[in-house]
C-alpha cells in the first residue's frame, strides 16, 4: 500500500499517509554550551526522500548527526520508530538506520570488498559469523552500485567517485531501512556529484530506502529530493515540496541571497539563479 | 601510482556480476595470510630452539631435545636447558607477543602508523614506579620490581586516560597521545630528578631500564604469564571493533559498534600487556612499533589477523634479538633492548622508505 512506486491508479482514495519512521521533538543540540540547534520538530515519513539545506554553520549536519544518534541532544529527543533513539541499543539502531559521514576514511589498504562486507556488522554477532546470506547481500550490493569490478581494489586507490560509491554500497549492504548521508556529493566534479545523487535517488525508488541527505547545492536537492528541508541558525525555517520551498522570498531569508527561482529546463523543478548577495 | 585502464574499460563480460574474480582475489588474499600464519609458527618454533640451543655454553640441538623430553636427566646440559633457557625462552615468548599485540592494538586505535605502547604512559608509569621501588623500599631484584611496575604502568595509563577524557569529546586518540606525552615528559623528569642525587639506585635502574631477558628466572615468567594471557584474550575479543573504528568512529558507531566499550576494552587490553611485558623485562621498544607494519604486508589492514600475527611475529622478534644479543658479546651478552635499538632502527628506517606510509 505504501510503496511509492508512481504506477498506482489516481483513481483509487487517497492512501492513508505514510507512518512517521523518524522524527526530532523539541530538539536542543550543543556543543559544551553553544547551542547549535534548539526547539526543532521535524517528521520523516516511511519511504520519504529529504534534502536538508541552509548556508554554512547552519547547525543542518549537527542535525543529521543527531537523528543518527551519534550525538546525544541536550534536550528532547529523536524518535525511532516511535522509540527514543537514545535508548535504543547501537545495534539495534544500526540494523534500521545506516549513516554515511561527510568524507569518512577508509583504512590503508582495505578493498571495496571487505569495506562493504563491513556494512554486515550490525547482522553478526560471536554466535552468528559470516554467513552465506551476507555473502549474497556483499555480491548484490556491489552488483548494484556497479562496483563489482573493483572489488578486490583498495578503497584508497580509487578516484573520489568511486569511493563515495563503495561507501553507498556499504550503507546498502548494511540493509536498513533509513539512510542519512552528510554531503556526499563533498569534492566531486559535477559529473560525479549528478553519478552520486543518482545512485541515492535509486535508492528511494528502486530499494525504497528512506533518503536523507544533506546537501549544499540547492539545485541538485530540488531536482532529486521530494521534500526540502531548509535550515538556518539552528531552526527550521521552512519545509515542503521545492517548489513550496525553493521561493525567492526563502533565498533572501534563508540565504541571504537575491535570486531568480526558474523552473530547470530539464527536471522543471526550482533553479536558483543567483542575482546579488543581500547585506543585512 | 597509475589507475589500470582496464578499471574505466566496460567489463568485460557485461549481464554477469564479476563475483568470481572478486571470490578469487579473496581465496589468493586468504592463502597469502594462511601461509604467512604458517611461516610465522614455524618461526616461533625455530626461534624457541635457538633460544634453548644458543648460548654461553652451545648445546646441540640433539642434547636439548634429550634434556627436554627426559626430565629424569640430571646432567650440567639438563640445568642448563631447565633452569636457564626454558624459563628465559618462555618469558621472551611471553614479552614479545605482548610487545607485538598491543603495538597492533596502540596503532589501531590511535589509528596512528607511529603508535607504540609507550605512548599511553606504561613506560613512563612503570620507570618510575621501579625507581620508587628502588630508592625508597630498597627493591632490588627483577621479581621484587615486578609488582611495582605493574602497577606504575597501569597507574600512568589511567591517568592518560583521565587526562585524556576531560575535554568535551572525551577521550580521542588525539588527547591520549597528547596527555601521554605529557605524562611521559613529567614522570620521567621525576626519575632523573630521584636518579641523579642517588648512585646506588642508578646502578640498578640503568639495568632494569635497557630493557632485558636476562636475570629473569621462572618466577618472573609466572607472574606476568596470567596478565599478558588475560590480556592476549581481550585483544582477540577487541580485533572486530578495531575494523570498524578503522573508518572512524562516526561509521563505527553507524554500524552499531559501542565505541567506548571497544575503546575500553582496547585499553585494558594494552595496559595488561605492556604493563606486564615492561614489568617482566624493563622497556623494550621497537617491537611494538615495527611487528604490526611488517605483519600488515601480508595481513592487509584485518585485525582479525593482525593481532594475532603480530603476537607472532613480536615472539619471532625478541627471542631472535635475545638469541643474537648472546652470539654478538661473547664472552659476555648484550641486552636485548640494545640490540632492538641497533638492529630495528635501521629496519625500520627500510621499511618507511620501501613502502609507502601507511595511513590507518
Amino acid at each position: 500500500m505504501t510503496t511509492s512506486t508512481s504506477e498506482a491508479p489516481v483513481h483509487l482514495p487517497a492512501p492513508p499517509a505514510p507512518p512517521v519512521r523518524l522524527a526530532a521533538e523539541d530538539l536542543r543540540l550543543a556543543y559544551d554550551d553553544r547551542v547549535v540547534v534548539d526547539g526543532l520538530d521535524l517528521a520523516l515519513t516511511d519511504g520519504s526522500f529529504t534534502a536538508i539545506v541552509g548556508p554554512n554553520g547552519c547547525g543542518k549536519s549537527t542535525l543529521l548527526r543527531a537523528l543518527g544518534r551519534l550525538l546525544r541532544p541536550a534536550a528532547g529527543r529523536v524518535l525511532l520508530d516511535g522509540r527514543s533513539i537514545a535508548r535504543t541499543p547501537t545495534r539495534d539502531v544500526a540494523r534500521v538506520l545506516g549513516l554515511l559521514p561527510q568524507t569518512p576514511v577508509a583504512p590503508a589498504g582495505l578493498t571495496v570488498a571487505d569495506l562493504v562486507a563491513r556494512g554486515r556488522h550490525p547482522h553478526q554477532s560471536w554466535l552468528r559469523q559470516w554467513s552465506r546470506e551476507d555473502e549474497a547481500v556483499v555480491a548484490e550490493a556491489l552488483t548494484w552500485t556497479d562496483m563489482a569490478d573493483l572489488g578486490d581494489r583498495p578503497v584508497d586507490e580509487l578516484s573520489g567517485g568511486q569511493r563515495q560509491r563503495a561507501w553507498i554500497s556499504m550503507a546498502l549492504a548494511q540493509e536498513t531501512d533509513l539512510i542519512l548521508l552528510d554531503e556526499p556529493t563533498t569534492y566531486l566534479d559535477l559529473s560525479h556529484q549528478i553519478d552520486v545523487l543518482e545512485l541515492v535517488a535509486r535508492l528511494h525508488t528502486e530499494r525504497g530506502r528512506t533518503v536523507v541527505v544533506v546537501l549544499h547545492d540547492l539545485n541538485l536537492a530540488a531536482r532529486y529530493a521530494q521534500r526540502l528541508v531548509a535550515m538556518r541558525d539552528g531552526a527550521l525555517v521552512a519545509s515542503g515540496t521545492p517548489h513550496e520551498v525553493l521561493t525567492e522570498q526563502l533565498l533572501a531569508d534563508v540565504f541571504d541571497l537575491e535570486a531568480r527561482v526558474v523552473p530547470d529546463p530539464v527536471a522543471g523543478t526550482p533553479m536558483v539563479v543567483p542575482v546579488r548577495r543581500l547585506h543585512r | 601510482m597509475s589507475l589500470p585502464s582496464a578499471t574505466r574499460a566496460p567489463a568485460a563480460t557485461p549481464g554477469t556480476p564479476a563475483a568470481p574474480t572478486a571470490a578469487g582475489a579473496r581465496t589468493a588474499r586468504t592463502r597469502r595470510r594462511t601461509l604467512g600464519l604458517l611461516a610465522l609458527l614455524v618461526l616461533v618454533v625455530a626461534a624457541c630452539a635457538a633460544s634453548i640451543a644458543v648460548g654461553t655454553r652451545p648445546l646441540g640441538l640433539g642434547t636439548v631435545w634429550d634434556a627436554l623430553t627426559d626430565r629424569s636427566l640430571r646432567t650440567e646440559e639438563a640445568v642448563i636447558v631447565w633452569d636457564l633457557r626454558v624459563p628465559r625462552t618462555a618469558l621472551g615468548l611471553l614479552v614479545g607477543a605482548a610487545l607485538g599485540v598491543s603495538g597492533a592494538l596502540m596503532q589501531g586505535h590511535t589509528r596512528n602508523p607511529l603508535g607504540d605502547p609507550g605512548l599511553l604512559g606504561v613506560t613512563a608509569g612503570a620507570s618510575f614506579a621501579v625507581v620508587l621501588a628502588i630508592t625508597l623500599f630498597g627493591v632490588g631484584t627483577p621479581a621484587g620490581y615486578v609488582w611495582f611496575a605493574f602497577a606504575g604502568a597501569l597507574a600512568g595509563t589511567v591517568a592518560v586516560f583521565v587526562l585524556g577524557s576531560a575535554g568535551r569529546g572525551g577521550a580521542t586518540p588525539v588527547t591520549l597521545a597528547l596527555a601521554g606525552s605529557a605524562l611521559t615528559a613529567l614522570l620521567f623528569a621525576l626519575v632523573r630528578a630521584m636518579l641523579v642525587t642517588d648512585s646506588d639506585s642508578l646502578d640498578a635502574f640503568r639495568f632494569w631500564v635497557v630493557g632485558a631477558l636476562a636475570g629473569r628466572g621462572a618466577d618472573v615468567a609466572w607472574q606476568v604469564a596470567p596478565f599478558i594471557a588475560a590480556g592476549l584474550v581481550l585483544a582477540l575479543l577487541n580485533a572486530p571493533a578495531l575494523d570498524l573504528l578503522g573508518m572512524g568512529e562516526d561509521v563505527a558507531r553507524g554500524l552499531g559498534q559501542r565505541v567506548w566499550l571497544a575503546r575500553v576494552v582496547g585499553l585494558a587490553a594494552t595496559t595488561l600487556l605492556a604493563g606486564a611485558a615492561t614489568a617482566a623485562c624493563g622497556p623494550i621498544a621497537f617491537v611494538g612499533l615495527v611487528v604490526p607494519h611488517v605483519v600488515r604486508a601480508f595481513t592487509g589492514p584485518s585485525h582479525r589477523w593482525l593481532v594475532p600475527c603480530s603476537g607472532l611475529l613480536g615472539a619471532v622478534l625478541l627471542l631472535s634479538a635475545d638469541v643474537l644479543g648472546r652470539v654478538v658479546a661473547r664472552p659476555g651478552e648484550l641486552q636485548v633492548g640494545i640490540v632492538l635499538a641497533l638492529v630495528g632502527s635501521p629496519f625500520f628506517v627500510a621499511l618507511v622508505r620501501r613502502r609507502r606510509t601507511t595511513t590507518l
